[in-house]
């Protein structure tokens, strides 16, 4: 991603990596089922999505594709997990906290990737950072958006917190782990993507 | 495959096709009418309860479809029922549980009477101030599209990719899966980019 | 008139092209060559998608570094996956996607949309989603997006290695009958029979520069050393 910290104008590349990887957050949601326990517990992969869009594109490309996301679910495109889509999801369902949390946890991700460059670092110690990197964008910031919404919504704390944890923290956390893999991995394997401006 | 175009002829979505005041009605005031509404569901449940399901009548949304928008929370909410019942009484589970029901209702409303393509133009018309801040609205509607044409792109790479790993025996190994899908997919995002830049996008 | 000069292409520290110079003026040129011969990264020369590291191209006159806008004007390009090169959600769109900067009235553009679609088989799919479109007709309308910003040159980068024969024939045929300037990298040698003239690459240099017929007689000697 070009460095755009002076100038909010997108070229073709950050254009199409922004509408592919929000294409890639839809495509993890219809098609991207993982299977990580012998086949028995679905987790959708969405979040996954989410994370690396932030690792992989860095703050503002991370986000704008998770808003671009979003904004299609808006619209009434069925792109969440479960076919899943419209305007209720995005601002009236009592877990709408956590996905409007999606676009500031990626930009977090990003901001910190960025920040502290974990690819630079060997596979243990890059790994490590990357999933700290992960926990505290992908569930820290996104719970910390979510949580609140939800506990309003339910109008009870326990409520909120016993519902995320049985059916978000055990996925996102499994996901965090993944991500950091990949992230590390994909910054390896494509040295350019933190862009030349600042090696 | 659930996406593919946001024309006229393109994916539906949620939307219900129709002639009713609410599917004439266009994008911005039913956005803000559904803002009024929200509020005064939040603050009155029990009285925006009859006037929203009066709203579904008026569209001739078939009750199926309405409550198919209803349904992937019927876990959740029967979760939270069963909780507020033993925490708080029934009367405040009805009151949670209904005003969860209400705000989902009237926003699915908007979604079931408005095409996604006249969503998407008005949000990228409500994107026009931000022109000053150096966002160009035709920018921001490109990547719509973009990311909509795209959608069939990259499920095509997630599957193939599955079953590329499935016959070696990975198939269930999350990070045998994602880091070839990451690789493919960064590199249509740079065949794309290169695209647009053949036409003429950056001239 | 398209001119390279001189130029020498790098990735890094990979060599791609080799102090290649040749001035492309005739109606319809053939490019091939192993892969990794260097053509992909000649074709994208032509059209600024690919900068040169050392020398120059013009297209009449035009530096494709500098004024990359205009040349891309004069040049269309033709990928070898149409998956690639269709940005737009529904057929329809794609090609007036091409009419933007052309800066025509809805209706003006609607006609040119109709008119593209309608020559290359596919006005009944105009509202359909582009992905749903067969391999063969996906390629059709990547041309017709092209050619609906009626350049004076396009350049196809392997448009054909995708399809089966059927399909190749009949993108072959079409790419022989455009009133435009062609410039054909490709596989299916049979294509260039009509050409006026082809171009053979080889590890990155400009080997041989002939009719067609001693041009891919040379090549498929030199394919079939050792």
């Amino acid at each position: 991603m070009t460095d755009r910290s002076s100038s909010l104008r997108l070229t073709a590349t950050d254009l199409a990596r922004i509408a592919v990887f929000a294409a890639l957050i839809a495509a993890l949601g219809l098609a991207g089922t993982l299977y990580p326990l012998g086949g028995q517990v679905p987790i959708t992969a969405q979040t996954l999505g989410v994370m690396l869009a932030g690792a992989i594109l860095g703050a503002y490309g991370g986000a704008l594709s998770v808003i671009t996301f979003t904004v299609l679910v808006a619209a009434g495109l069925p792109l969440l997990s479960g076919g899943r889509g419209g305007l209720h999801w995005v601002i009236a369902a009592p877990t709408s906290g956590y996905l409007i949390g999606w676009s500031f946890g990626a930009f977090v991700i990003g901001w910190l990737a960025w920040r502290f460059r974990p690819w630079r670092r060997s596979a243990a110690a890059g790994m490590a950072l990357f999933l700290l990197i992960n926990l505290i964008g992908g569930v820290g910031v996104v719970y910390a958006i979510g949580i609140p919404v939800h506990i309003w919504r339910v109008d009870s704390g326990t409520l909120a917190v016993i519902q995320a944890i049985g059916s978000f923290l055990p996925g996102d956390l499994l996901k965090a782990v993944v991500a950091s893999v990949v992230a590390y991995q994909v910054h390896r394997a494509i040295p350019g993507l933190a862009g030349g401006s600042n090696e | 495959m659930a996406a593919g175009g946001v024309s006229p002829g393109g994916p539906l979505g949620a939307y219900v096709p129709g002639t009713s005041l609410l599917h004439r009605c266009p994008p911005g005031p039913k956005l803000l009418g559904l803002l009024v509404a929200l509020t005064l569901a939040i603050r009155w449940p029990e009285y925006v309860a009859v006037p929203a399901v009066a709203l579904f009548a008026l569209a001739r949304v078939p009750p199926r479809m309405a409550l198919a928008q209803l349904r992937p929370l019927w876990l959740f909410l029967a979760v939270a029922f069963g909780f507020q019942v033993l925490a708080a009484g029934l009367g405040t589970a009805i009151e949670v549980v209904g005003g969860i029901l209400l705000a989902v209702a009237l926003a699915s409303l908007v979604t079931l009477t408005t095409r996604v393509s006249a969503m998407l133009d008005a949000l990228v018309v409500a994107a026009r101030p931000l022109r000053r801040l150096g966002i160009d609205p035709d920018r921001v509607a490109l990547l719509f599209a973009l990311a909509i044409r795209s959608i069939p792109l990259i499920t095509e790479i997630v599957r193939n990719v599955r079953e590329a790993q499935c016959a070696r025996g990975a198939g269930n190994n999350p990070i045998a899966l994602a880091i070839p899908t990451m690789i493919r997919t960064l590199r249509a995002a740079d065949a794309l980019g290169e695209a647009l830049i053949a036409r003429g996008i950056d001239d | 008139m398209i001119e390279v000069e001189r130029v020498t292409q790098r990735f890094g520290d990979r060599v791609i092209l080799r102090d290649v110079t040749v001035t492309l003026a005739e109606p319809r040129i053939g490019v091939i060559g192993s892969n990794g011969s260097g053509k992909s990264t000649f074709a994208r020369l032509l059209n600024g998608l690919v900068k040169p590291s050392e020398g120059r191209v013009t297209v009449d006159g035009f530096d494709t570094r500098r004024e990359g806008g205009k040349v891309r004007r004069k040049v269309g390009f033709i990928f070898t996956d149409p998956d690639n090169q269709i940005v737009m959600p529904t057929v329809a769109e794609d090609v007036a996607f091409s009419l933007r900067r052309l800066k025509l009235s809805p209706d003006e553009a609607r006609d040119r949309v109709a008119e593209a679609l309608e020559r290359f088989g596919l006005a009944g799919h105009a509202d359909h989603p582009a992905h749903l479109l067969s391999g063969g007709q996906k390629q059709l309308l990547a041309l017709a997006s092209v050619l609906a910003a009626q350049p004076e040159t396009i350049v196809c980068d392997e448009p054909t290695t995708l399809l089966d024969l059927r399909n190749t024939r009949r993108v072959g045929t079409l790419l022989s009958q455009l009133p435009q300037r062609v410039v054909l990298v490709t596989h299916d040698l049979d294509l260039l029979d009509e050409y006026d003239r082809v171009l053979v690459f080889d590890e990155g240099s400009l080997i041989i520069d002939d009719k067609p017929a001693p041009a891919v007689a040379a090549y498929r000697t030199l394919m079939a050393s050792p």
